[in-house]
């Protein structure tokens, strides 16, 4: 899984329709220190993350399975809101 | 996923038999301002896009998660058309995410 911010949101009427019902959010990047790492994402919403909210999600096909639905074209989704972050500044800094 | 805009169309005869009767669409991919980027993908279109439209795109095994593709040898399916796109926390260009 990898860390995220929330920084907006995707409305599409039309699409696969396995993913009704399920809010896209586009997701930026982030590591435990919060910096930006690497180009914004789409993801499925599956736990009603806000915009600016700090989450995690997860790629590849294992992003289908938070679905009720056995089969759908989704490579990322996020499965959790993180409410703190714990870092040990020595291990950080190895 | 990634956003991106359909910029033209792949025909093909000779083809892995599996893909007989897939739409191949070529995908520009588009960052959050809609700027076009430099990479391209061809994607088998499961939604009926056409183009010039702003779609989304699923990669890599997910892409076969769909009835046409299962099984089939396809990374990348359009599985959205975009109707409006929101951003609300502004890139600030800064470093780190406030927040």
């Amino acid at each position: 899984m990898y860390l995220g911010q929330v920084i907006g949101t995707i409305w599409a009427t039309k699409k696969y329709e396995a993913v009704t019902g399920y809010k896209m959010q586009f997701v930026q990047p982030i590591n435990s220190l919060l910096e930006k790492t690497g180009e914004p994402l789409i993801a499925l919403d599956t736990v009603g993350a806000g915009a600016g909210e700090i989450i995690f999600y997860v790629t590849a096909s294992e992003a289908v399975i938070p679905l009720d639905v056995d089969m759908a074209p989704v490579d990322a989704t996020i499965v959790g809101i993180v409410d703190s972050i714990n870092v040990d500044r020595k291990q950080e800094a190895v | 996923m990634l956003l991106g805009k359909v910029i033209g169309t792949v025909w093909s005869t000779r083809k892995d038999e599996a893909l007989v009767g897939a739409k191949f669409l070529i995908v520009r991919q588009l960052d959050l301002d809609y700027n076009p980027k430099d990479s391209t993908v061809i994607a088998v279109d499961s939604v009926g896009a056409g183009v010039g439209e702003v779609v989304i795109v699923a990669q890599g095994s997910s892409a076969r998660q769909t009835t046409f593709t299962k099984n089939k040898p396809v990374d990348a399916v359009i599985m959205a058309i975009v109707d409006k796109l929101d951003i609300s926390v502004k890139d600030n260009k800064k470093k780190t995410v406030d927040v």
